[in-house]
């Protein structure tokens, strides 16, 4: 279903969370709200939800307007960062919670939970209680209890935010799979660029309670709106008065119109990658992204002179991008 | 902090001897003196038509006031934690009352309101309830002095078990009602548990309000405690054996709801 939010305008005594918002979200998309802590992302998740009212504005629902609705009668299933679980509960009455409040017959929730706990992989963990699953088995449990009520929309609140690097790597690529078969409209609410650019069909980057800029990955990326997006989505550099992203930086042994006299100060080998960290002539630091290959051509080493210039093609923030997922 | 071996041996030496010398021994004493004329004398005085009155009116009381102060307490505390209005620090100050406040001047406080020449008294009196020196009396300065143990000890665990749980149950569809019966209330059960206990163990041996507002006339207003205090003050050798035979029982009666708790409590549960 589509969701749709207007004019939201959220205070928490002198902060203002959230600041005249608009936004769209398509249906059956996977949208991510993405921005640093305290940028009203949590907060506008909470909005959609009902577990917040706003100040000022009107959330809908596949048109309905629903910002009066309690949370129970918005048909979202939502899932929260550290879980959630009814701790008393085992796996399987987590996953039955919604579909026994719906009254749903026995035969009917034995079925679906069974259905669901597969979907997640924790058919062999049913009987055990959430304080003996690993972080993220509970997120699948909690996941699994978020689309056992078939909700129009669901809501992920940082879902991956407490687990290992290598379980959260997995669970990303397991959502998007997930969302891939079931098509249910998803707002994932995060703070880190790479799972947003991973998961989402659609970011929306906030900062400071208001959206900078709604995009697919690719535009938010390639094109920012402004230079708050372009810092947050990946490593920026200041050449030449211009934020360049490191593997855009050219670097020269020879001096060329327009190129900036720099000092290499560290070379750090990633693999395939290296990255030329740098001291501009002003004595700002600057970053260089290039393949071992060019590394090895240009022989760098720490304290040689090179000359580094952005892209020919000039990476001027964009013109205002509509605000549509 | 980290203790040495001998530091920690003296340190459990010291508690124990502690509580020795000043629960163990005098209790023990109420014990040995109960029986030293033997089992069937001791229970010859706790079989009195008295002593079987105050028994019964003990537990009526305790049965009276400890739900009531159950449901309230939970009530109270969930206003305290979850609550956003105003007056919540005047409500949380307002419950400690009971601890501070000497239960004589509960009772005292009550003959005030409700005794013959009271503000309320008359008007109940010409509707032919009487509240002072009656069991509806006992029962109101019992519900007094036994009412912030379930608030206190629901409380934090409320606060420490967070309103997420709360929150996903809303999302699911639940109502106020529903979540609170499936998740909130197995989420604090211990709380309530402990709060239960406690309450049940200061209604049964609570004396000094409820002697206030009782008649003290053996038979039909007197509880167990207040029978203990009336045999002891009597003279004569007998007087001694009653008096700590129905102490005895009322300890035996205490004792009996520590054991539940002990047994009901999950393995591992926090020791406080």
């Amino acid at each position: 279903m589509r969701i749709e939010v207007r004019g939201i305008s959220k205070r928490f005594g002198d902060f203002t969370a959230l600041d005249d918002v608009t936004l769209e979200v398509g249906e059956g998309s996977l949208t991510a709200l993405l921005g640093p802590s305290g940028s009203g992302k949590s907060t506008l998740l909470r909005i959609v939800a009902g577990l917040e009212s706003p100040d000022a504005g009107a959330v809908l629902i596949d048109g309905a307007d629903v910002t009066a609705a309690r949370p129970q009668e918005r048909g979202i299933g939502f899932v929260f960062q550290h879980y959630a679980a009814f701790t008393h509960m085992s796996v399987r009455e987590n996953v039955a919670f919604g579909l026994r409040i719906r009254k749903y017959s026995r035969a009917e929730v034995r079925a679906r939970v069974h259905e669901l706990l597969s979907l997640v992989g924790l058919t062999t963990w049913a009987q055990q209680l959430p304080a003996q699953l690993s972080g993220g088995q509970r997120q699948r449990m909690a996941l699994a209890r978020a689309l056992a009520v078939e909700p129009r929309v669901l809501l992920l609140d940082e879902p991956f935010g407490a687990l290992d690097a290598n379980v959260r790597a997995e669970l990303r690529r397991w959502l998007r799979r997930l969302h891939d078969e079931q098509g249910v409209t998803t707002v994932l609410v995060t703070h880190d660029q790479e799972e947003a650019m991973e998961v989402a069909d659609s970011i929306a980057v906030m900062n400071a309670g208001r959206i900078e800029q709604v995009g697919s990955p690719r535009e938010v990326y390639d094109s920012p709106a402004t230079d708050f997006v372009m810092g947050f989505l990946g490593p920026v550099s200041r050449i030449a008065g211009r934020l360049v992203r490191p593997h855009d930086v050219s670097v020269s042994l020879i001096s060329s119109d327009g190129a900036i006299e720099a000092m290499v100060t560290r070379v750090v080998h990633l693999g395939f990658e290296v990255r030329i960290e740098l001291e501009l002539g002003s004595g700002e630091p600057a970053r260089a992204q290039l393949t071992r290959s060019q590394t090895e051509q240009l022989e760098l080493a720490r304290g040689d002179i090179v000359y580094v210039r952005p892209p020919q093609a000039s990476l001027e923030p964009a013109a205002s991008a509509p605000l549509t997922a | 902090m980290r203790v040495s071996r001998r530091a920690e041996l003296s340190l459990r030496a010291v508690a124990l001897l502690y509580l020795a010398v000043l629960l163990l021994l005098p209790l023990g004493v109420v014990f040995a003196r109960t029986f030293e004329h033997g089992f069937g004398t001791a229970w010859g005085w706790i079989t009195t038509p008295a002593a079987i009155s105050a028994f019964w009116l003990t537990v009526t009381i305790a049965a009276i006031a400890v739900p009531l102060n159950t449901i309230f307490g939970i009530g109270c505390a969930l206003v305290l934690v979850r609550g956003k209005g105003r007056g919540r620090r005047l409500l949380d100050t307002l419950i400690d009352l009971p601890f501070v406040v000497s239960p004589v001047i509960v009772g005292l406080a009550l003959v005030l309101v409700y005794g013959e020449t009271g503000w309320f008294g008359n008007w109940f009196l010409r509707h032919g309830i009487r509240i002072i020196y009656a069991p509806t009396g006992m029962v109101l300065a019992t519900l007094f002095v036994s009412l912030p143990f379930v608030v206190r000890e629901v409380a934090p665990v409320l606060m420490e078990v967070g309103d997420e749980q709360e929150q996903a149950a809303a999302t699911l569809g639940a109502s106020a009602w529903q979540t609170f019966w499936r998740v909130t209330l197995p989420a604090i059960r211990w709380g309530v548990a402990y709060g239960v206990v406690l309450t049940t163990a200061r209604a049964l041996g609570e004396i000094g309000a409820v002697a206030v507002v009782s008649s003290n006339v053996a038979g039909s207003t007197l509880t167990l405690p207040l029978l203990v205090y009336q045999r002891d003050s009597q003279i004569g050798p007998q007087a001694i054996t009653s008096a700590y035979a129905a102490g005895t029982e009322l300890a035996v009666m205490s004792l009996i709801v520590l054991l539940a708790m002990t047994v009901l409590a999950p393995k591992g549960a926090k020791t406080r």
